[in-house]
């Protein structure tokens, strides 16, 4: 018996009943850029071919050129919306190779950034879902609200999109002096914005009606397809690195991972809406419980001509679209063997929505495509 | 996880176990092996996602190793399995049967490696790149530095300039013809 994934439809193309037509490679609220190839009966798809490729930057064949520290500007620039998770996988991956343990104010520190890149990032997934729809209020709100969440970053890392704050060994730097509070001030003001979201979006009328019962993803498909993250935890697989794995100083905070029943577009927004406040929650049990004093760094080699021993290590962490991991060999030199990055997306962006698009209306394919967390970046690297 | 690689041991011929961390083991399979101890991990040890497959290239030994990386959700932890293929007219086992996901990264390979997949569907398909007709980009031996400047010209750079001509010849043409008209000023002061 053939599995799902390999039915393929017989179309006549040549009757006169399809149409065929291009989408993209720009999409409202899909960070990237990324070419559909519809095939259409009437308003039906019946057919949909992803194309990738706009985005290309080789960056894993650049990082065996580039030592270890020579790294960091690259791997960053993969996921746009939420650098850190790269930064904090390539930095681990480095140390678990060396056999490197770093101090216990760093841990804090690091999850406090890859708490604050979630928010920021899971905010602007709220909006790009809602603009999919032609909500293009909520979509302004959170591209504001998110500059509010970047100015902090300015003043933690000297970096509004890119930060590069965790290097291997620790964090670079203390914050500066009054950072909690200013901290405080717009996880306040996160609050109030999801308190206007929940109104004006979730109870919305066109975007309910649109939104509910769309692309409705079983939890069947969920191991074949490799889904993970908020995607599978709407469709009731309940997996989260961040539990399921404990890394850094997660396993000393208290939470659940949100999941949801249904599965469809309107539950991974809601799932969505749940990450943002969960993400409040952490920031603040972090600040509440980090330790105040104690180095941010450890001594490591010299880093331009450290030399990181030969073996072969597989990190991963949760982000904000699902389980990030970093694959990494050493032979033992100053360079990387090779480096192979596994995107949140890379799975969902091609062979899921591929199939789930079938009996899609055309309208609503770019509602689906942001629902499944589509970054084409990742993809590609 | 140590009784799930003896129980393998007894079945395949598995070596190099690996098992620096407490929730994931890497060990090398035999190639003939790889469907097999794929499908095992599967049916019987609940390995039930694919997470990733890789490829790293060991152009000093003539090799490609390909990572195979399945989780467990009971258990919470990965299994990665090393398998070594020869580098000259590489190929290998589809699994695209077992997990969806294994077609995009066996296309991704076939492109970046050029490792071939015979039976997954739209393998041939571009994936990033467009009429490459080189080796492919991700192995060793391709040399990023030298393919750019046989294939991408750098642009002529701007000629210079000295700035007072160019000024004066291009920004102000009637100015400069009423300077060049006047010739000679007289001035008389017995006035």
């Amino acid at each position: 018996m053939r599995p799902i994934w390999n039915d393929t439809k017989d179309l006549d193309l040549k009757s006169g009943k399809y149409v065929k037509i291009w989408q993209g490679p720009q999409h409202p609220g899909v960070t990237g850029n990324m070419a559909l190839e519809i095939l259409l009966e009437g308003d039906e798809i019946m057919q949909l071919n992803t194309h990738v490729g706009y985005l290309h930057r080789g960056f894993e064949k650049l990082m065996e050129r580039r030592k270890y520290i020579k790294c960091f500007p690259i791997v960053c620039r993969i996921c746009v919306p939420e650098p850190d998770t790269n930064e904090y996988l390539f930095a681990t991956a480095a140390e678990d190779l060396a056999g490197i343990e770093i101090p216990e104010r760093a841990k804090w520190l690091r999850a406090l950034n890859l708490e604050m890149a979630r928010l920021g990032a899971t905010i602007m997934g709220i909006g790009g879902q809602a603009g999919s729809f032609g909500l293009g209020t909520i979509g302004q709100w959170s591209v504001a609200h998110r500059d509010l969440i970047l100015d902090l970053f300015e003043e933690l890392t000297g970096g509004r999109i890119y930060h590069m704050y965790m290097l291997p060994g620790g964090v670079r730097h203390e914050p500066p002096a009054g950072f909690e509070d200013r901290l405080e001030k717009v996880l306040v003001k996160t609050e109030k914005l999801m308190y206007d979201i929940d109104k004006v979006m979730f109870n919305n009328y066109v975007f309910k009606s649109r939104a509910v019962g769309l692309g409705v993803l079983p939890k069947e498909w969920i191991k074949p397809f490799g889904v993970t993250g908020t995607t599978a935890r709407a469709s009731g697989v309940k997996y989260d690195v961040r539990k399921d794995h404990p890394y850094l100083i997660y396993d000393q905070l208290d939470f659940e991972p949100t999941t949801g029943t249904v599965g469809d577009v309107y539950e991974r927004t809601v799932l969505r809406k749940k990450e943002v406040l969960l993400s409040v929650d952490l920031i603040r049990q972090i600040l509440a419980k980090m330790p105040r004093t104690g180095s941010v760094r450890t001594k490591i080699p010299d880093i331009l001509h450290w030399k990181v021993p030969a073996g072969e290590t597989y990190v991963k962490a949760e982000s904000g679209r699902g389980e990030y991991g970093y694959y990494m060999v050493s032979d033992g030199s100053e360079y990387p063997r090779r480096v192979h990055v596994r995107g949140a997306s890379y799975t969902h962006a091609m062979a899921l929505l591929e199939k789930m698009a079938e009996g899609v209306t055309n309208a609503d394919i770019f509602g689906l495509m942001v629902s499944l967390q589509t970054c084409p970046p990742e993809i590609e690297r | 996880m140590k009784d799930m690689i003896e129980r393998l041991a007894s079945k395949f011929n598995i070596k190099d176990i690996n098992e620096h961390k407490s929730n994931q083991v890497f060990f090398t399979a035999e190639k003939i092996d790889i469907e097999g101890v794929i499908l095992y991990l599967k049916e019987f040890e609940k390995y039930d996602q694919l997470t990733m497959i890789s490829c790293v290239d060991y152009i000093e030994d003539g090799k490609f190793q390909l990572t195979y990386l399945l989780r467990n959700y009971d258990l919470n932890n990965d299994a990665c399995i090393r398998v070594y293929i020869d580098r000259e007219n590489p190929t290998m086992t589809s699994i695209n049967e077992l997990w969806a996901a294994a077609r995009v990264y066996e296309r991704e390979l076939k492109e970046m490696f050029g490792i071939d997949f015979p039976g997954c569907p739209r393998v041939d398909d571009p994936f990033v790149l467009e009429g490459w007709d080189t080796i492919p980009p991700m192995r060793k031996d391709f040399d990023t530095k030298k393919y750019s400047e046989e294939t991408y010209f750098p642009r002529e750079g701007r000629t210079k300039k000295d700035p007072t001509e160019q000024m004066a010849e291009k920004m102000y043409p009637v100015e400069e013809e009423v300077k060049k008209s006047i010739t000679k000023v007289f001035r008389d002061n017995s006035k």
